[in-house]
Order: structure tokens, then sequence, then C-alpha cells
């Protein structure tokens, strides 16, 4: 069997339908995990809780998104669509690692910042809104977007819950037609075309952030 | 392009080191400026100046760490960075250039010991890998040199937890490991805190009455480059200001530029 | 409890599953980053090009979508058929190996410029400087990330379940199946992934205190030391 170029033109609407599914998908786990890591990363710097907080996050770092995603899944209430906890799974995973990132930033602001802050008697919203974050906020922008095109790439382990993202489309083509490769191939040059261009991309914003 | 060919030159007396209208420039930077000089086997001789004047790029052009613009290096008569393709003298591989470095060693400014070592396998290492030589050779030879450095208690020490000025002895036992027939010693005491100067002096004392190793010094040690060397070249800009025996130069220096640099140099 | 301790022999021979591909995968990974690492820091145009197209291919697939492709679309291609464990492991290490080669290359280029000029001035040869220089520097920085790595691909083989091999994962699925007890089929793999983290976690770092000792370097002693988590870096530790 060779390529069939027909059989391609056919199955491509329906990859596409899957790669808007994906797309959604990263966006969605996306704004959670950036949401919620700066909370995991402040509350981390609370006493008692913040231990507590960074263990679960370490148990969470240390075992396979798949594993959580199909738990998750066979706890859930059936009133919640496998897409809702596809996303909320994927944000929470990542949001262990945004957190990490974020704190690295926090702690790369230099010491001075706060003393100046002090030396001012700025209250507390001012020191962390004004002061504090914006200059974190700059350190970590090309790390976060590194997350971001890893978690897109972790999509597909979507499909395992059956949500019907790129690689769960391309799996039921290829269980109706007997026919993986057009449909799989396709996949990966998806993944491909987004993946590279979002990696330039992320590395011109650390060459642009770099000089900070 | 060469003036003249060492192969058709009956004279007996070849210099060891010859540059030949040599020019290296950084970009728009003109470091060297069609510079000719010469260093007679066993010569000592020390190279000042204003930073920038060049020195250190004369160094580093003899270890090959640099390449020339244009004009040919000569060294013991071969082309250091050319070789003769007919008559025309072109641009040598690395392979040439590795044959014809292995005269010559260089001690750093900075020591640059390999950290991932012992002092002796940074001593052993040039010896048995690059020359050769055999492993208990190599070893016999580290002894002496570490014993000429006084360092022999720390054969089997990381080099991180040596002194600078230890460090810089090893370094130059590491550089005589080789047998080079020229050392280049580039400001080997800049990078040290002054009380380990003298220590690492001292050893260059020794080397330069104990051999007859063709040596090229930048150094900002006046006293130090007065007592051993034979001759002394002043460099600004590039170019040979004035050139002669140290005493002459340090005592009667004839130009403005040199009186004006040793004025700032010597306090 | 008594559900798992039931059903230990299972859960072991999944997780020996699971160590195994993690293990295979993490050798071929390593080959493929040294290869692909050095060639990047070569001057020859070739092989740097051959180091940037697989590295780029390789880190912008999934290795699920690779594993897939191996399994699926390739039997279709040519008349064989690829063993499903080899085909992780494959797609595994291809993928990590991508990642790991730009943390070799990136570790090399920062072996300081001078290290490469003593080298010259000993006459030692590439090979030479490679072998007793550059590489054993670079192989101290290139050790915490490659730490991070090895968890990550631990994690990822969990994939390995969804084309039939029997490792950890599909040993929960298949308990939760006939057993319904979904919370602790899941939980005991989890903690078992867990431990297997924890691990690889003080392997790498064993490995990190041998190579910073190398180097003369201040190593911390201890063993609660080796459970600490990295210091995170801004980089986002070799994950992209």
């Amino acid at each position: 069997m060779t390529w069939d170029w027909e059989f391609t033109g056919r199955i491509i609407p329906d990859l596409l339908n899957g790669l808007a599914v994906t797309v959604q998908a990263t966006v969605l786990g996306y704004t959670l995990a950036l949401v919620l890591g700066l909370a995991v990363a402040l509350v981390r710097r609370i006493p008692v809780i913040g231990t507590a907080v960074f263990a679960v996050m370490e148990f969470i770092r240390c075992t396979p998104l798949l594993v959580q995603l199909v738990f998750v899944f066979s706890l859930a209430p059936n009133t919640l669509s496998a897409f809702t906890i596809g996303v909320a799974v994927l944000g929470v995973h990542y949001a262990a690692y945004t957190a990490e990132v974020y704190r690295s930033g926090i702690e790369a602001v230099p010491a001075g910042q706060w003393e100046a802050c002090r030396a001012l008697s700025l209250p507390l919203h001012r020191t962390w809104g004004a002061v504090i974050l914006p200059q974190a906020i700059r350190r970590v922008i090309p790390p976060l977007g590194n997350y971001l095109i890893a978690m897109f790439k972790d999509t597909p382990l979507l499909f395992a819950i059956t949500v019907g993202e790129l690689m769960y489309q391309a799996s039921q083509i290829g269980g109706v037609y007997f026919r993986y490769l057009e449909a799989m191939t396709l996949v990966g040059l998806f993944f491909l075309l987004v993946s590279v261009p979002s990696a330039i991309l992320i590395r011109q914003l650390e060459r642009r952030y770099a000089a900070v | 392009m060469p003036q003249s060919d060492p192969r058709t030159s009956t004279g007996t007396h070849e210099p060891l080191i010859r540059f030949d209208q040599v020019v290296k420039r950084f970009g728009s930077l003109t470091v060297l400026d069609r510079l000719d000089f010469t260093v007679d086997a066993g010569e000592r001789v020390t190279l000042i100046g204003p930073s920038g004047s060049g020195k250190t790029t004369i160094l580093r052009l003899l270890m090959t760490l640099e390449q020339v613009t244009s004009g040919v290096i000569w060294v013991g008569g071969e082309p250091l960075s050319h070789r003769y393709q007919g008559d025309r003298l072109v641009r040598a591989n690395e392979k040439h250039q590795r044959r014809v470095r292995k005269q010559i060693g260089m001690v750093f400014q900075q020591f640059n010991l390999f950290p991932n070592m012992t002092v002796r396998q940074n001593i052993t290492e040039g010896p048995i890998h690059s020359l050769g030589i055999s492993r208990e050779e190599a070893d016999q030879r580290a002894r002496e040199l570490l014993e000429m450095v006084d360092l022999s208690d720390k054969i089997d020490a990381h080099p991180a937890h040596l002194s600078g000025g230890q460090q810089q002895r090893v370094a130059i036992a590491r550089a005589l490991a080789m047998r080079p027939k020229i050392l280049l010693l580039d400001e080997v005491t800049s990078a040290l805190d002054p009380e380990l100067v003298t220590g690492v002096l001292d050893v260059l004392r020794t080397v330069a009455e104990t051999t007859d190793i063709t040596m090229l010094l930048v150094t900002h040690e006046m006293q130090f480059a007065r007592d051993v060397s034979h001759r002394v070249l002043m460099f600004d800009h590039g170019r040979i200001v004035e050139e002669g025996p140290p005493e002459q130069i340090f005592g009667d220096p004839k130009e403005e530029r040199t009186k004006a640099f040793l004025h700032a140099v010597l306090d | 409890m008594e559900f798992l301790i039931d059903r230990l022999p299972l859960y072991l021979s999944g997780a020996g599953t699971t160590l195994l591909i993690t293990l295979l995968g993490a050798v071929l990974a390593f080959a493929l980053a040294m290869v692909v690492g050095v060639m990047g820091t070569l001057r020859n145009p070739v092989a740097r090009a051959i180091a940037t197209g697989y590295t780029e291919t390789f880190r912008g697939v999934a290795a699920l979508v690779l594993m897939y492709w191996m399994a699926f679309a390739i039997p279709q291609l040519v008349p064989y058929k690829i063993d499903a464990l080899f085909a992780a492991v494959l797609a595994l290490g291809l993928n990590v190996g991508a990642y790991g080669a730009e943390v070799v290359r990136a570790a090399i280029n920062a072996v300081p410029k001078a290290q490469v000029e003593a080298t010259i001035a000993l006459s030692m040869s590439w090979w030479r400087r490679m072998r007793a220089v550059v590489l054993p520097q670079a192989w101290a920085q290139m050790l915490p990330t490659f730490g991070n790595l090895v968890i990550e691909l631990m994690k990822a083989t969990a994939i390995v379940s969804l084309i039939g091999v029997s490792d950890l994962t599909r040993v929960a699925q298949e308990q939760r199946a006939s057993t319904g007890e979904t919370v602790a089929a899941f939980t005991g793999a989890l903690i078992a992934y867990f431990l297997i983290a924890q691990l690889l976690i003080v392997g790498m770092r064993l490995l990190e205190r041998r190579a910073n000792r190398r180097l003369g370097r201040p190593v911390a002693t201890g063993f609660l030391a080796l459970l600490r988590p990295p210091p995170a870096t801004a980089t986002g530790g070799g994950r992209r």
C-alpha cells in the first residue's frame, strides 16, 4: 500500500476539525496553567501551607499526565464533558511547572528591590503589583512560552479520554478505513507546522528578554 | 607577502622566529601593522607597551590561536600558518599548524589548567597524547618539573584546590613538559595576588638560567623583564617604537613614547 | 490497601516494564544526544544542518504521535510490522534525544574558550580535546538537565499502554476495568511512578556529585541532599 492522495484530501476536513479542538484545549489549558501556577507560586511562600502545596505539585510533576487524565476521567461525574476534564487536568499538571518558573522569576528579582520598597514604605499590593511582579514577568516570558509549546505537544494524550482532538480524529479514521499512513503523517506534519515556527518565535523572545 | 624565501637564503644565521610584514586586523581595527621583527634561538625578548598595542596578539598569532590577516610568520625556517604550493605560499591546514606549533608552548594569564584533571594529568596529557611519549617517561618528567616549581606534594591535587600562584606554577610545568623550543608567557602574573607573584617569577628565573628555551614575554613586571631579557621591544599602535637591550630601554630610552610609557608604569 | 497488597506482583511487573522502557529509551536518547549535540558544535555546515534538522523535527512532534506513526503507519509502507515495545522505545528515544542534543550542544559551547586555547597550546587533536577536556567539563553542566529529561522520559513511557504494552498504566487500567476500584487501582500506579521518579532523581544526583567532585568543586553530602528537588532554572529545565 502506498500514499493515496485522494484519500488524503477526503480526511483533511476531519483532521482540521480535530486541530481546532487541539488548539482550543491548548489555549484554555494554558490559561488555567498560567493563573493557577502564579497562585501556587505565591501560596508557596506561606509557611506550612506552602510546603504542603509544594509536595502535591512535586507529586503531580513526578507522575504521568496520561495516568492523571484517565484517573480523573474515570472518577468524574458524567455531567462533565471529556473536553472539560482534559482541559482541567492539563491546566493543573502544567501549573506544577509554571509555578516553578514564576518562583525562580520572583527569586531572581534582586534583594535591593525589596529593600527599596521597604525604604519607601510601599504597601504590600504596590510592592508586588508595581515592583516585583513586573520585573519577574519579564524573566519568565520565554520559559513560559516553552511550556506553551510543550503543552500543545501533550494534547494528543487527550485522545485517551475520547476528546475529539487531532490525534483522536486520526485514530478514528485509521480504525474505520484501516489506513493509518495518511492520517498519522498529516498529524505529525500539523504538529511540526505549529511547533517549529513557535520554537523560533520563543528563541527570539529569549534574545529580546535576555538583556534584562 | 614575504620579501625573501629562507630556502634560498644562504646565510647560516636564520632566526628562530621571523615576522614578515604581518598585519592583523579585527574588523576595522588594525592591531598589528606590517610588523617585521626576528627572534634568535635562545633569545629572551620582552614586549612592552600600553594595552591594546598588539603585544598579546603577537603571542596568540605564534600559538595559532589567531590567524594573520596578511604577511607570514616563520618558525625555524618554516612558515607557521602557510605552506608552499609550488613557489607560492598558501594558507596551511590545521594538520600543518599542529606540527609546527609542537615546538611552541604557552603560559596564559588565567593559567587555563584543566579542572577535570589532576595536576599530574594536566602535565602528562600533552606529552602522552600529543607527542606520543610513554606514560612512565611522561610521569617521570612531571615529577622533575613539579620539583622544579616546588609543588611535588601537589601532584595528585585538583587545580581548584590550589592557589593562583600554585596553579600558574603548574601551568609553567605543563608548558615545559612539551619540551618547547619557544615559550610564550602572556602576562603570567597579572591575575595573581601581589604576594604570589614572587614565587612564579622565581620559577621563571630558574627556567631562564637553566635552559636555553627561547622566550617571548609580555609582562608588566619591569624589574623582572630587566633581569631576564636580552632584548626589549616597545610597542605602540601595532608597531615597534623602539628596541634595545633592557639597560638601554629602561635606563636611557630614546623615544618620547617609551619615556612616557615607562614613566606611567614605573610611577 | 489490601487491594494493592493482593496485586503487588502485577504492579511490580508493570513497574519493571516501565523501568525497562525508560532505561532503553534513555540509552537511545543519550547516544543520539551526544552524537547530534557534538555535530551541532562543528564548523562543517552539513553536520550542523543534519543536527538542526533532527532536533527541530523530533522536538516538534510528540512521542505519542511518533509512536503511533511507527506502529501503524510504517507497516502500511513496508511489509514489516514493528514490535510495539520497539516502536515505543524508538519514539521516546528519538524525541528525548532531540532535547538532549540541545543540552549537549549548549553545554559544549559553554566550556570556556580559554580551555580550548590551552588544548591548542598543548597540540591536542580535535578528538583528544573533546574526549579529555571539553566533554568532561560539559558533562557536569549537562547532568542536571539530563536528570529532568530522564524524569520526563519516564513519565512519557505511560503512552506505551495505549498500544498494548503491559506497563504500570496498563496494569492499573486492567485492574480498574476488572474490579471497578478506580481509586485504588490508579493510586497504586501513581505511587509506583512517584517512587521510580525518586529513584531516578537520587541516581542522577549521585552522578552529579561525582562529576562535580572530579572538577574539584564542593559537593553537598548526606542522603537528604539527594532528595532535594533540583534548583529550578528559568529555562524550564530543558523541556520545551
